[in-house]
């Protein structure tokens, strides 16, 4: 379970990019959170592992308290949190099956990690994530010979191996086409349920947020405006979010 | 659109202006150094034909190719020596110093700072400060070059790890790899074309400056065009001339070469 309470930040006095946000996941559940650009999506999420400090608040998960982690306790939780980037952020030169194992190195002593040391079993289960993303063949191919849907599920299999909890996607399709963007919403979808993992998605699409979440989170200047089941979200609260209607996108 | 024709042909009175000012700056500097520009043109062709005729390499001058062949080596090791040593200084100053691994700020603007310093001493100071302390030998001209040389990598390291290298840092350092693990999985791996191809370069130069540098420090190749000149030998000057540009042009080559397999 997934509990943020409370949470604050801004990069400059008087400021506010984030203002008293709280909200909840179980395990299992795939959350979209939406709102108009600069709203503070990205910034939820970078918090939500640490990559930004904000400034006040509580971020548990499992009831331990990500915020207050020294820099080893950080580490061990940062491994239990996916990652997924809009722009795929792989290491292009290296294999497919180099960068899966990336997702391992935050559970290795830093000189097997430095010298890119890993077991069997762990050479074993990036075959297999790969086999699950469908890039079983790609495993020995470079990166940079990817498209941007093949390495958009190269990065899904490097959060995998991580064992997560929770995996965090800052608009994973927005530099997609809308088949591939499809192909990585259903995987995302279906591996949140068969893993019991809690997914959350910032999103520019309504009509996708709609069709493949269980609850949607809508941000707007840095305030949360609701949030609530995805069936329940209406053209009402959708207006107040954007500031203007917003009936197309919903169909 | 009234608004954007203007700008367009504001922007063509600008360029035009801009180049009517760079011709004034000229005849001004021009006249305050008292230089014929006429003369100076005329001068060009005659300058020429008497290059032509003084420092084409006769067939006499071949006897002095071997003693050339062996400096210009000497000239050539020395820039890839220092290239190389500069290259691997160069790398962990900047991975302390960039954005993207960097210390802390404070760590960050000094080495910007000490770049820039050993940047922007010209060679030739470098090396007459360097003649000094280590006299005329080999090694000043080595020091020489390794000083700009690691001014200029440092920089250049930081942009590359700044601009190629942050994404994927980002990315594990999301999985809770480690500082180190992060620098030599996604950093140097991501950013091993880019340097290699600066390295290459660096070489390049290098070898065009060694050149300089040896008549100052009275070595290599340089040290024995300025023999053959001042001895009034100018076809053997010409040959080393020659020399170095039949070096300098196949290095580029072989280069060019190496960056179209790696990149
Ligand atoms: N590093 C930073 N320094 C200063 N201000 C920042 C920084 N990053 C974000 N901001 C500001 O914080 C606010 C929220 O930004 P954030 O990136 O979280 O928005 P977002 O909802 O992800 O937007 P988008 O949909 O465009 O990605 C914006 O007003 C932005 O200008
Ligand atoms: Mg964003």
């Amino acid at each position: 379970m997934l509990e943020v309470k409370n949470l604050e930040k801004s990069y400059q006095k008087d400021k506010t990019a984030l203002k008293d946000i709280s909200f909840s996941i179980e395990p299992g559940k795939f959350v979209a959170i939406i709102g108009p650009s600069g709203a503070g999506k990205t910034t939820i999420l970078r918090s939500l592992n640490q990559l930004i400090k904000d400034d006040s608040g509580q971020i548990l998960l499992d009831n331990q308290d990500l915020r207050t982690a020294n820099k080893a306790e950080l580490r061990k939780h940062r491994r239990q949190i996916g990652m997924i980037f809009q722009n795929y952020n792989l290491v292009e030169r290296l294999t497919v099956i180099e960068n899966v194992l990336h997702g391992r190195l935050g559970y290795k002593s830093t000189l097997a990690g430095v010298f890119g040391r890993y077991t069997e079993d762990e050479k074993k289960e990036a075959m297999v994530l790969l086999d699950k993303v469908g890039l079983k063949e790609f495993a020995l191919q470079r990166c940079s010979e990817l498209s941007g849907g093949q390495k958009q599920r190269v990065g899904i299999a490097r959060s995998l191996i991580q064992h997560p909890k929770v995996i965090l996607c800052d608009e994973p399709i927005a530099s997609l086409d809308p088949i591939s963007a499809q192909t990585v919403m259903q995987l995302l979808k279906e591996l949140t349920e068969e893993f019991n993992i809690i997914c959350i998605a910032n999103l520019h699409q309504i009509n996708i947020a709609k069709k493949y979440a269980d609850q949607i989170i809508g941000i707007r200047k840095g305030e949360l405006v609701f949030d609530e089941p995805a069936a329940d979200l209406s053209e009402a609260t959708l207006a107040e979010l954007y500031d203007q209607p917003v009936t197309k996108e919903l169909k | 659109m009234t608004g954007s024709i203007k700008y367009l042909s504001q922007k063509h009175w600008r360029q035009t202006g801009v180049i009517a000012l760079v011709g004034a700056i000229y005849l001004i500097c021009s006249w305050i150094l008292q230089y014929n520009n006429l003369a100076g043109i005329t001068a060009v062709p005659k300058a020429f034909a008497w290059l032509g005729t003084n420092f084409m390499p006769t067939a006499d001058s071949m006897s002095h190719v071997p003693q050339i062949w062996t400096k210009l080596m000497q000239t050539v090791l020395l820039a890839i020596a220092s290239t190389v040593v500069a290259a691997v200084i160069a790398i962990f100053v900047a991975l302390l110093g960039s954005k993207v691994t960097g210390f802390n700020w404070v760590v960050q603007t000094a080495t910007r700072g000490i770049a820039s310093f050993f940047r922007n001493i010209p060679l030739v100071a470098w090396a007459m400060i360097l003649l000094f302390s280590f006299k005329q030998s080999d090694f000043t001209g080595f020091l020489a070059l390794l000083l700009m040389s690691v001014g200029y990598l440092i920089r250049a390291f930081m942009e590359i790890i700044e601009d190629e290298a942050s994404e994927t840092t980002l990315a594990l350092k999301a999985t809770g790899a480690s500082y180190f693990q992060i620098i030599f999985q996604a950093v140097l791996p991501q950013i091993l074309p880019s340097l290699i191809s600066w390295v290459l370069y660096m070489i390049e130069n290098n070898v065009r400056d060694a050149t300089l540098v040896g008549i100052l420090t009275g070595t290599g190749i340089g040290f024995i065009f300025d023999l053959y000149y001042k001895s009034f030998r100018f076809d053997a000057a010409g040959m080393t001339v020659l020399a170095i540009i039949l070096v300098v042009i196949i290095l580029e080559v072989l280069s060019n070469q190496i960056r179209k397999v790696i990149l």
